[in-house]
């Protein structure tokens, strides 16, 4: 089976197309500290197709939800975005003004955060927190929408993330968390998006709840032919939601490539210690851990930050930073493990 | 359709009328039973200052007889004869249980009884004439300071305020830690004895008698805006730190950061997510400190001879006149647990979270 047919065989509708949707180019967030510089997120590089489903996987500190929000430009001081491009529809992210990336969130690049924790207003009807995000991306030139175009916008968001119109009227602290995650994609989705990020959207929710958000982000993202970055550590459900899944280890982008190959065949040792490390329910074993602790990001040695860790570890790892190396089949790897394979 | 019926859950379908209905109802409910405990909260306060002068075993007519006595150096015959006969008009002569009831029923109809110092003029004349004065001078430099304090400490909490304001903010908060007298007498210093500006003291000039005209008007601004100065420097600094405090507090939420990815624009995020959040508390702080504004400010009111209630209470304790110290601290009871009743029923409408229940 071909890796193209092994992708679409995970989605139902929309299929990924041959238009890059957001190239990311070598992307870099450092927070500046009195004791160092920290590489949040250093080097990263990828390229996400329209239609594709990315997720961006690894163990908490490793840098995907600063990569997440380095992308929008909502990394906060003392950090940000030292070097690299990120790429969506043919504009540099990183080079437009603030005015403009104001603009540009929402419109084209919308965050769907952990909306089941405090990612809504709390004084704040449902319906305003919708309406106001539409309203700030009026065009000068263009004429407000009017009360009822703007009650009918909300009544038909809601009904499209599965909930009924009268949640418009209610506030935060009376629906459930999952009910909340609904409300954080309906406005995720107001605008009609090319690109949305999805930060950990079924942290704090129960299996059963988790499994419906997810479907209803897939069921959205295909309605819009948008791209989706997912932000998460839980590997089974990414296995089952995404495309591509992206590997983060230490601020690097380590692995990327077809979420079943990954998972079939792992080629980065972090990343096969990481699938290891997966309850199965076939039998019953001690659970798998990957010993030692990510290494602090101030001032990181040369060589391969896991080589600490590495089972697989040789004299080259600790001398010679790893580059990604292009393995073919849309697979990557940054690990001197595969120096004699590049296909590049 | 699991998806539909989950999230139907907490519907209540009902038509308007229903809702507004069930609405003014519990509200009702909820605002009677406020109202029962403001009741009980003044009924207790007020027998706790019944009791606790009788504990202290003077008499204050005998004493001012007394005092009064020394003062003119007369003969101390008959005083006694006299303090019993003025007892008997205070109604101090009948038991204690007499007293205690007959003082509640005067104090349902606001009636405070008559000075002891300026006899025969009432408590509630003494009183009330200089608590308009105070509440026309505290209240309008209490509302002052909280907004321009809440107003100054939410620019200052802001990470994206232009630069330079931190240099015209910061020296002004520290003139806040001033203490208010001291303040008061630069100010009489400086800009009515040296400068000559504004009157030095008092609430109108001495030798006019209080009318409605646009002069005299005047005059009482002329002679409110030292001591308001002097109380609004410090005051804005109480409630811009505080703001500030709650602005900080606020950036780190969830939601905040929600609001910028949502491309809203800078002004929106900053009045509807982080104001309007930080504010809640705030609001708590100014309910209290209004209902303690009938105080008045016995400092700078003394040091400018204003005719307020502070200035009052401090002729009424130096000439120990137990009557106007009493119907002050009942005017004081009235103040805070009016000002709590009335936060009680108001902060519902601004923080949806605090839920009207009736169980």
């Amino acid at each position: 089976m071909s890796t193209e047919q092994a992708i679409q065989t995970y989605r139902t509708g929309a299929r990924i197309t041959d238009v890059d949707a957001l190239v990311v180019d070598g992307f870099s967030v450092y927070y500046e500290t009195d004791s160092g510089t920290v590489k949040a997120c250093d080097d990263v590089t990828f390229t996400l197709k329209q239609g594709e489903r990315f997720a961006l996987v690894g163990e908490s500190g490793s840098g995907k939800t600063t990569l997440a929000m380095g992308l929008m430009r909502l990394t906060r001081p003392p950090g940000h975005i030292a070097k690299g491009s990120a790429t969506l529809n043919g504009r540099d992210l990183t080079t437009l003004t603030d005015e403009e990336m104001r603009r540009t969130r929402l419109s084209e690049l919308a965050l769907v955060p952990q909306g089941a924790m405090n990612s809504l207003n709390p004084v704040m009807r449902i319906e305003r927190q919708i309406i106001d995000g539409i309203l700030d991306h009026v065009e000068d030139d263009e004429k407000s929408p009017n009360k009822d175009e703007l009650d009918e916008m909300v009544r038909d968001l809601l009904t499209r993330v599965g909930l009924r119109p009268g949640v418009a009227r209610l506030f935060p602290h009376e629906l459930s968390g999952g009910m909340k995650q609904r409300v954080a994609m309906a406005i995720g989705i107001s605008l009609r998006p090319s690109l949305i990020v999805a930060d950990e959207p079924t942290s704090a929710l129960d299996v059963v709840v988790q499994r419906q958000i997810m479907q209803t982000l897939g069921r959205l993202q295909e309605g819009l032919d948008a791209s989706i970055m997912l932000v998460g550590h839980d590997m089974g459900l990414v296995a089952q939601f995404a495309d591509t899944i992206g590997v983060m280890y230490a601020g690097k982008l380590v692995e990327v490539g077809p979420v079943e190959e990954v998972f079939s065949d792992p080629k980065h040792p972090y990343t096969k210690l990481l699938i290891r490390s997966l309850p199965s329910l076939k039998e019953k074993r001690e659970f798998l851990g990957i010993p030692g602790l990510p290494p602090q990001l101030i001032d990181l040695p040369v060589g391969c930050s896991f080589a600490d860790r590495c089972p697989s570890v040789f004299a080259k790892c600790r001398e010679v930073t790893p580059l990604t190396q292009d393995l073919g089949g849309r697979r990557e790897t940054a690990c001197h493990l595969y120096d004699g394979e590049a296909k590049s | 359709m699991t998806e539909q019926t989950q999230a139907v859950e907490t519907s209540s379908p009902s038509t308007g009328t229903q809702i507004i209905r069930m609405i003014s109802g519990v509200l009702g409910h909820f605002v009677v039973k406020r109202f029962l405990f403001f009741l009980f909260v003044v009924w207790l306060a007020s027998t706790v200052i019944f009791i606790i002068p009788r504990l202290s075993g003077q008499d204050p007519v005998k004493e001012k007889l007394l005092l009064e006595a020394q003062r003119g150096g007369a003969m101390q015959t008959g005083l006694d004869a006299m303090a019993k006969s003025y007892q008997k008009r205070f109604g101090l002569d009948q038991p204690m249980w007499t007293q205690y009831v007959n003082f509640l029923k005067d104090l349902s109809r606001l009636d405070l009884g008559f000075s002891i110092a300026f006899f025969p003029r009432t408590v509630n004349d003494i009183v009330f004439e200089s608590l308009m004065w105070t509440l026309g001078l505290m209240g309008t430099v209490t509302i002052l300071a909280f907004i321009l304090g809440t107003l100054a400490g939410a620019v200052l909490g802001w990470p994206r305020k232009p630069g330079w304001l931190q240099y015209i903010f910061m020296p002004l908060l520290t003139l806040s830690a001033i203490p208010q007298y001291l303040l008061a007498m630069i100010l009489i210093f400086v800009v009515a004895f040296q400068l000559g500006w504004l009157p030095l003291f008092g609430g109108y000039a001495p030798a006019t008698v209080p009318t409605l005209t646009f002069e005299f008007a005047v005059d009482v601004v002329r002679h409110a805006i030292l001591p308001a100065f002097a109380i609004i420097f410090s005051a804005i600094g109480f409630w811009a730190i505080g703001m500030r405090g709650m602005m900080i507090n606020t950036q780190g939420e969830d939601y905040m950061i929600q609001a910028d990815a949502k491309g809203l624009k800078g002004s929106r995020i900053f009045m509807r997510y982080a104001v309007r959040n930080a504010l809640l508390p705030q609001v708590t702080g100014l309910a209290l400190v209004l209902g303690t504004i009938v105080t008045g400010q016995v400092l700078v009111e003394r040091v400018f001879s204003y005719p307020g209630i502070g200035d009052i209470l401090f002729q009424a304790i130096r000439l120990s006149d137990f009557f106007v110290i009493r119907g002050i601290v009942i005017i004081i009871i009235l103040g805070i647990a009016g000002a709590t009743f009335l936060l009680d029923v108001l902060y519902p409408l601004l923080d949806p979270r605090i839920k009207v229940r009736n169980s």
